[in-house]
């Protein structure tokens, strides 16, 4: 094996690994968009605990108790978690 | 009469909007952050954000239909229902490839516009009247602000500091419309002229 060939081997290796971990780290992120807004609906539903109806439905009329903010956040964050993320890692991953 | 017994308060309605946007916001932050070749990789994936924005569009006109309380709110929403299908459907354009030029990105531009004058237009009061009106400068500023990221997209369409901050501008709608109240206190303030004050 010549110097040169081992040199461009080496080099290619390194980008191999720099676009596997900067590539690694996008998964993660995308994994983490949903629960993260997830808990950024909950949080809000422990600091915020009177925009949830629910928590004190007595009296409540029909469109009070269907607008729970908190939890529409929540799900919006779970929804993304369940139907958008998997399958973009799984094309994140074929990429590589 | 009828239906204004019935119908939802508009604080509700803007909560609904906020999670449609909220929505819109995560399609394109994970859009800017797999790349839009992973992003379209799935036929499917690249209609969500435009047949999103067109369906916000849609219902935004029932909005305008029932919430008739000025003149100047049916104006206003109905130009947002009318911003929102443009740019909706101008993407929905290029999606499908009927459309070719990276210029019909500047309809978003005007959708950015239009949505943060009519914000500022229709709010008779001033910012620290209620959280409403606080709210309708804010976004009013924020929209009219971040159109100049759409304005950078038409030009540099691979540039990700403009995907990134179109991105991020749904998400900090999302969380101002979300703290909207029909008559709360904004920072300790509330006008004696804006009603009972809700937390």
């Amino acid at each position: 094996m010549s110097a040169d060939y081992a040199h461009e081997r080496l080099g290619q290796t390194e980008k191999e690994h720099t676009a596997r971990a900067v590539s690694s780290t996008r998964v993660r992120i995308v994994l983490a968009l949903g629960p993260a807004t997830a808990i950024g609906g909950i949080a809000w539903a422990f600091l915020q605990p009177w925009r949830l109806t629910l928590l004190h439905p007595y009296g409540q009329g029909f469109w009070w108790l269907f607008a729970e903010p908190p939890l529409y956040v929540v799900l919006v964050g779970v929804l993304f978690r369940l139907l958008i993320a998997p399958g973009l890692v799984e094309d994140m991953e074929g990429t590589d | 009469m009828i239906v204004a017994g019935i119908e939802p308060k508009a604080e509700m309605v803007h909560w609904w909007f906020a999670t449609g946007i909220l929505i819109l916001g995560l399609l394109l932050v994970a859009e800017v952050i797999v790349g839009p070749e992973v992003w379209g990789r799935r036929p499917w994936r690249r209609y969500l954000w435009p047949g999103l924005c067109f369906l916000l569009g849609v219902l935004m006109w029932p909005v305008m239909a029932l919430y008739t309380n000025s003149m100047i709110h049916m104006v206003a929403h109905g130009s947002w229902a009318q911003v929102l299908m443009l740019t909706g459907g101008a993407e929905l354009g290029v999606v499908r490839g009927k459309l070719y030029s990276q210029y019909w990105r500047l309809t978003s531009v005007v959708a950015l516009l239009v949505s943060g004058t009519a914000f500022l237009v229709h709010e008779q009061n001033g910012w620290y009247f209620a959280r409403a009106a606080f709210l309708h400068h804010a976004l009013g500023w924020t929209l009219i602000v971040a159109a100049v990221f759409p304005l950078a997209q038409a030009f540099r369409p691979r540039s990700v500091v403009a995907a990134s901050g179109f991105a991020l501008t749904f998400l900090v709608i999302a969380v101002l419309l979300f703290c909207d109240r029909d008559s709360a206190a904004i920072f300790g303030h509330f006008s004696t002229f804006a009603g009972v004050p809700h937390r």
